[in-house]
């Protein structure tokens, strides 16, 4: 078996608020592979996005480390580029294009006129060509999220990190934008971690699924997605069932 | 229980149809009538203001009759192209703005060293905090009798009363927006690996280019104002003074209608300032950005 790409071991996230200190994962491990597309999963209040803002480098574990590739995280970078949830995350002062070239340009790793190009294809990727020359303002909620990853992955990034990027969405949306970020997988098999508090979410977009249980968050699960074809079918609907079972169960045991 | 339900709700069939052809609608878009156009556009509407206030003013003073009090709008505008042909009010004038210029600019340098040093420390974020909270609600004006002793009859006290009416208002403003900044779009910039002034000037300005005009503006009319009332008390040094001292001169030779024309000179000039200088500048700027509306 080859080398994780990301490896966090026993890591446990703790932060201050004005009064407490709390904890928010705690000795969490787990190992990401290349061409993953692995899903933190739980109940809000798990410490999930706090998990991804760690391995994104904004946070520093007070215990146990994590690994891109061999090298400690330290700070962020451009080799794990984030989508936020937030509609914000675009910089309103520049066009789709200049937003999408912006990291490119910013960390030097293409020069101008890759990045033009670069920039040109991956918002053709999403369906956004018409749009390159619009300031993100003019944009709805949907088209912004799919600017970011293409932003995102314009960089081509070691991995993506993406905080329910598409929980600010309509249901149809949401829909949409997941089926064209596998079909963009297909393309070129990026890795990716992904953070949501949706099963249907998790099963329908990961090939790995990690479960958290809440306060601090622990990992109560590892486990394997459905095949590509069979999300529509019995054993995803099999999968949600078991995932809500193990998540409930948790709650029926604490009650 | 269905049979509860079924009582509750009105039983009606299901309607189905499909929408009507584009062509069955009367209008969906049309042009607005000429005076609609005209009266969307804000420079004719204001322009008509400026003429009512004109006409207003020229009646006003024509009943009145003493032009020592108020001399009409005509005598008015006639003093000012008198001033204006004499070339006095534009020497006057171009003393004043440059008078204003090096204060501005020595103000906005020092509230950008102020606000550097807030962001990047918490001693100077707080000296800023403190500073702004003390002197900012301090006239400019106020200062004055120190600036005389500390700098004498001249530039240095004009452009010291200058600096302290821009440095406030601007470092305080700039300040803001930095701080309004949302957490996401820190998180954006750190994401590419901007820091220090990369991530200062690619992403903080422009992130806070709504509070730092709205500084700038703000200080700008600080300024104009301080500017024209210091020269009213002193502002004549080796013969060149600005255009608060040819109000202040020509009260007291008694020519009334000069004075309105210095005033109206006053006044035009901040008109332009801001309506043409800032308003064209958020116009391609955070208008078209969408970040005010």
């Amino acid at each position: 078996m080859q080398a994780p790409l990301l490896d966090v071991r026993g890591v446990t996230l703790q932060y201050k608020t004005r009064e407490h200190l709390v904890t928010a994962t705690w000795r969490v491990d787990f190992q990401v592979f290349r061409s993953d597309r692995y899903v933190l999963l739980g109940p809000s209040g798990c410490g999930k996005s706090t998990l991804l803002k760690a391995v994104g480098g904004y946070i520093a574990p007070s215990e146990g480390e994590i690994l891109l590739d061999g090298q400690p995280v330290r700070k962020p970078g451009p080799d794990r580029m984030m989508v936020f949830q937030e509609f914000d995350q675009l910089l309103p002062w520049k066009t789709v294009r200049e937003n999408v070239m912006f990291p490119m340009l910013a960390s030097r790793k293409y020069p101008p006129k890759v990045a033009a190009e670069r920039a040109l294809h991956f918002i053709a990727k999403v369906n956004l060509a018409k749009f390159a020359d619009h300031h993100p303002h003019l944009l709805s909620g949907g088209m912004k999220q799919r600017v970011a990853i293409a932003r995102a992955m314009a960089m081509e990034p070691a991995m993506l990190l993406m905080d329910e990027p598409y929980a600010a969405l309509d249901a149809l949306t949401r829909r949409r934008m997941q089926d064209e970020l596998i079909d963009l997988w297909d393309e070129t098999h990026f890795t990716v971690l992904f953070v949501t508090h949706s099963i249907a979410e998790a099963v329908k977009c990961g090939s790995r699924i990690l479960l958290l249980t809440p306060h601090p968050g622990q990992v109560k699960a590892e486990l394997a997605s459905v095949p590509r074809a069979e999300v529509a079918g019995e054993s995803a609907r099999l999968l949600e069932e078991r995932i809500n079972d193990m998540l409930f169960s948790e709650e029926a045991a604490h009650a | 229980m269905p049979d509860a339900e079924a009582a509750i709700l009105v039983d009606r069939p299901e309607i189905t149809g499909k929408p009507s052809d584009p062509s069955a609608f009367g209008v969906v878009e049309a042009p607005l009538s000429t005076f609609e156009r005209l009266y969307n556009w804000p420079i004719l509407r204001k322009t008509v203001i400026l003429l009512v206030l004109a006409v207003a003013w020229e009646i006003g003073a024509r009943l009145l009759n003493n032009a020592l009090l108020l001399p009409t709008f005509s005598d008015t505008l006639h003093a000012l192209f008198a001033g204006i042909a004499t070339g006095e009010i534009p020497r006057k004038l171009t003393t004043s703005l440059e008078v204003l210029m090096m204060g501005y600019a020595a103000g906005i340098v020092f509230a950008a060293l102020l606000t550097a040093f807030g962001i990047f420390t918490q001693v100077g974020n707080d000296l800023l905090e403190t500073l702004t909270a003390m002197f900012n609600p301090l006239p400019a004006i106020a200062l004055l009798p120190i600036a005389l002793i500390w700098f004498g009859l001249g530039y240095g006290s004009l452009v010291f009363v200058l600096v302290h009416s821009v440095v406030w208002a601007v470092a305080l403003n700039t300040h803001a927006g930095f701080m309004a900044v949302s957490p996401t779009m820190r998180m954006v910039g750190r994401n590419y690996g901007l820091t220090g002034l990369s991530y200062v000037s690619k992403l903080l300005i422009p992130a806070a280019l709504p509070s730092i005009l709205t500084g700038l503006k703000i200080g700008w009319a600080f300024a104009w104002r301080t500017l024209i009332a210091s020269e009213l008390v002193f502002g004549v040094s080796s013969g060149a003074g600005g255009l608060g001292w040819y109000i202040y001169e020509n009260k007291n030779a008694l020519e009334i209608a000069n004075v309105f024309a210095g005033l109206l000179t006053v006044i035009l000039i901040g008109l332009v300032v801001e309506n043409l200088i800032f308003r064209v500048i958020e116009r391609r700027t955070v208008r078209r950005w969408g970040m005010q509306n």
